[in-house]
């Protein structure tokens, strides 16, 4: 019994010691005078030397978090406990956190470098006038693929080429209910936005008929398949697919031209946020064309920022598959919030399609 | 004082269990009935009583049974030898210490050793039998899975092996009883309770296991774990998640019901030390 008490006392004290020790250490880091961002944001999807550069520009010290899904970000925004300065969502979440209360209106006269974003990239259904989001990156949904395995004669201009008997166990999907069933919804000519039932329905019998093409359905690993020519064909991100083609030349993309899916990923200011000024200068930061310049040189996706395209590799910015021309943008199409109970009626087909694959 | 004592030590261990054991048990029962807007339903039991949730809890237990037959297959023997042999602890430290390794790394690194150019691969075409496609397949699925769990397996048969008293097996041959005859009449049932032990850690998280399902077999194993995440993390639909949850529960308690020991074996047949 004594033992036991020793021992209990001995955790608490060890207990305090630490807790002391970590509050005296955030004091001296990040303490009175000196202010802290904390930047939430998916992995791999900053330059760190920018983090570096502003830190030295302002003296405000950056703690940087990342997430891998939006759902699991916004759970997190969502239940406190938090203090993100910055979050970078996709569209349809944002659409979500409005709802929900979960962000603070952003003051456009402290961000003067705006003007740098192509209006095209402004004012978007998902957030007009810009009140809550500011544009990051953009990109398609398309194929990746690799001639040299392949052989000629494959150019995935149609979603369709996916249902190719030749290609039998050779194609990699994405473990995402919208990406997935929006192939079925698209290569029959519907919208990936579609909410009628009856659709969603014949996209997931369609889909069937494609299982024995299907190698595996995962998530990131993809990358590291696609460059080791462990795997042939795979539905991915545009700027996956820019990762994968940067480290193995024989590889290049498409964007079917029925139709595909165009997505945003945009700052946003949560309303945990402790340091809002310091969260406007963070976003006007990251908006200055030099700054977007090499930061999209890093990430690989396609920038909304039209100065920066001059600052960047005219190859890279005059590559219709990083970024397709206005015409092609025409057939693609942002995911719209369809709501829970929509999402649910997705992912119930979606698993209902992967419980076919064998 | 002895007595007061002993009901302060407890104290620890009761709030415990209610914290972390009754009282998430209490809550996903609680989720199971209610719908996305929080109202009071029945319907997230009806929908998992749909083919699709029937079929997936199926195919779940049938690897779940197949994981569990290999790993007893392989165990049993491994067990049985590790006893036999002169420094047995430190063989069997051998083959703890790959548990202590995160199951995702190990995990990453089949996917290199199974990749068209992994090892295996290199070995088949050097002796003619040309590249094969080993990765997202249901052999590398039960394969990797079965490597995770042997430690598991081998450690309650080795536990219950290494009690049995030698002298029996001398008494069995004694009295004429053939090497097969007191392998199946003593040696097993003495040691049955091992055996279900590991029966019970593995087969209840096999049915559970996610990570691997995606990774290794590329989503063409779906298991209820895999349903249950993807119904908090990507759907959040918490009621549908928590109802998997609870046909988990209650398979688990079946199983256990089905394995748990009936006070008697090995306890009064333990070796005199």
């Amino acid at each position: 019994m004594k033992s036991l008490i020793r021992i209990t006392v001995a955790l608490l004290a060890v207990c305090a010691l630490l807790f002391y020790t970590a509050h005296a250490l955030n004091k001296s880091s990040g303490g009175s005078n000196k202010k802290v961002l904390t930047v939430y944001n998916w992995g791999e999807y900053i330059d760190p030397s920018l983090l570096k550069k502003f830190e030295k520009e302002t003296g405000i010290h950056v703690v940087y978090e990342t997430f891998d899904s939006n759902e699991a970000m916004m759970t997190k925004i969502e239940q406190g406990g938090t203090n993100y300065d910055i979050a970078v969502p996709s569209e349809y979440t944002i659409e979500q956190m409005k709802e929900k209360h979960l962000l603070l209106k952003i003051d456009h006269k402290k961000i003067p470098n705006l003007e740098n974003i192509d209006d095209d990239f402004l004012d978007l259904p998902f957030d007009l006038k810009n009140e809550y989001s500011i544009p990051y990156f953009w990109g398609t949904v398309g194929i990746v693929y690799n001639p040299k395995l392949l052989g000629k004669g494959y150019d995935f201009d149609k979603w369709d080429d996916l249902w190719d008997p030749s290609l039998k166990g050779k194609v990699v999907l994405v473990d995402s209910a919208r990406e997935v069933m929006g192939v079925g919804l698209n290569s029959m000519g519907k919208s990936l936005n579609s909410i009628k039932t009856n659709e969603l329905k014949a996209a997931t019998d369609k889909l069937i008929k494609m299982a024995p093409n299907v190698k595996a359905i995962i998530g990131d690993e993809v990358t590291q398949l696609m460059i080791n020519e462990d795997a042939m064909v795979a539905l991915t991100w545009s700027g996956q697919a820019a990762d994968m083609m940067s480290e193995n030349e024989s590889l290049t993309y498409s964007v079917p031209s029925e139709g595909s899916n165009l997505w945003f990923d945009n700052m946003v200011i949560p309303k945990t946020s402790k340091n809002v000024d310091v969260a406007h200068e963070f976003i006007n930061f990251m908006l200055d064309p030099k700054n977007a310049a090499q930061n999209a040189d890093y990430v690989g996706y396609s920038t909304p920022n039209k100065a920066a395209l001059k600052l960047l590799d005219p190859e890279m910015v005059n590559d219709e598959r990083y970024y397709p021309s206005k015409e092609t943008r025409e057939n693609l199409h942002v995911y719209k919030n369809l709501g829970l109970e929509k999402i649910g009626e997705y992912n119930e087909f979606f698993l209902k399609f992967k419980m076919s694959i064998r | 004082m002895k007595n007061k004592g002993s009901v302060f030590s407890l104290i620890p261990y009761y709030a415990w269990i209610i914290l972390f054991v009754i009282a998430p048990i209490l809550l996903v029962g609680y989720y199971s009935l209610l719908d996305l807007d929080g109202n009071f339903t029945f319907a997230n039991y009806k929908q998992f009583f749909t083919s699709v949730y029937l079929k997936m809890t199926l195919s779940s237990f049938w690897y779940a049974f197949l994981i569990t037959v290999f790993s007893l297959l392989i165990s049993y023997p491994a067990a049985y030898l590790i006893t036999r042999l002169k420094h047995k602890n430190l063989w069997l430290i051998l083959i703890i210490i790959p548990s202590w390794i995160n199951l995702l790394l190990k995990t990453y690194a089949f996917i290199g050793i199974f990749g068209n150019k992994g090892p295996i691969n290199a070995f088949f075409e050097k002796i003619g039998l040309g590249n094969q496609q080993i990765l997202f397949t249901d052999f590398s699925f039960i394969f990797v899975s079965v490597y995770i769990f042997i430690p598991f397996m081998i450690l309650p048969i080795f536990n219950s092996l290494d009690k049995l008293n030698p002298a029996l097996m001398d008494a069995a041959k004694d009295l004429g009883a053939s090497r097969i005859t007191t392998f199946r009449r003593v040696i097993i049932p003495m040691t049955m309770n091992g055996i279900k032990a590991g029966i019970q850690a593995v087969f209840i998280p096999a049915l559970s296991l996610f990570m691997i399902t995606r990774l290794i077999a590329g989503n063409k194993v779906i298991t209820l774990g895999t349903a249950i995440e993807q119904q908090f993390l990507v759907t959040q639909n918490w009621g549908m998640g928590s109802t998997i949850a609870v046909f988990l529960i209650i398979i688990m308690f079946i199983i256990m019901f089905l394995t748990g020991s009936k006070e008697k074996g090995d306890a009064q047949y333990g070796k005199n030390k």
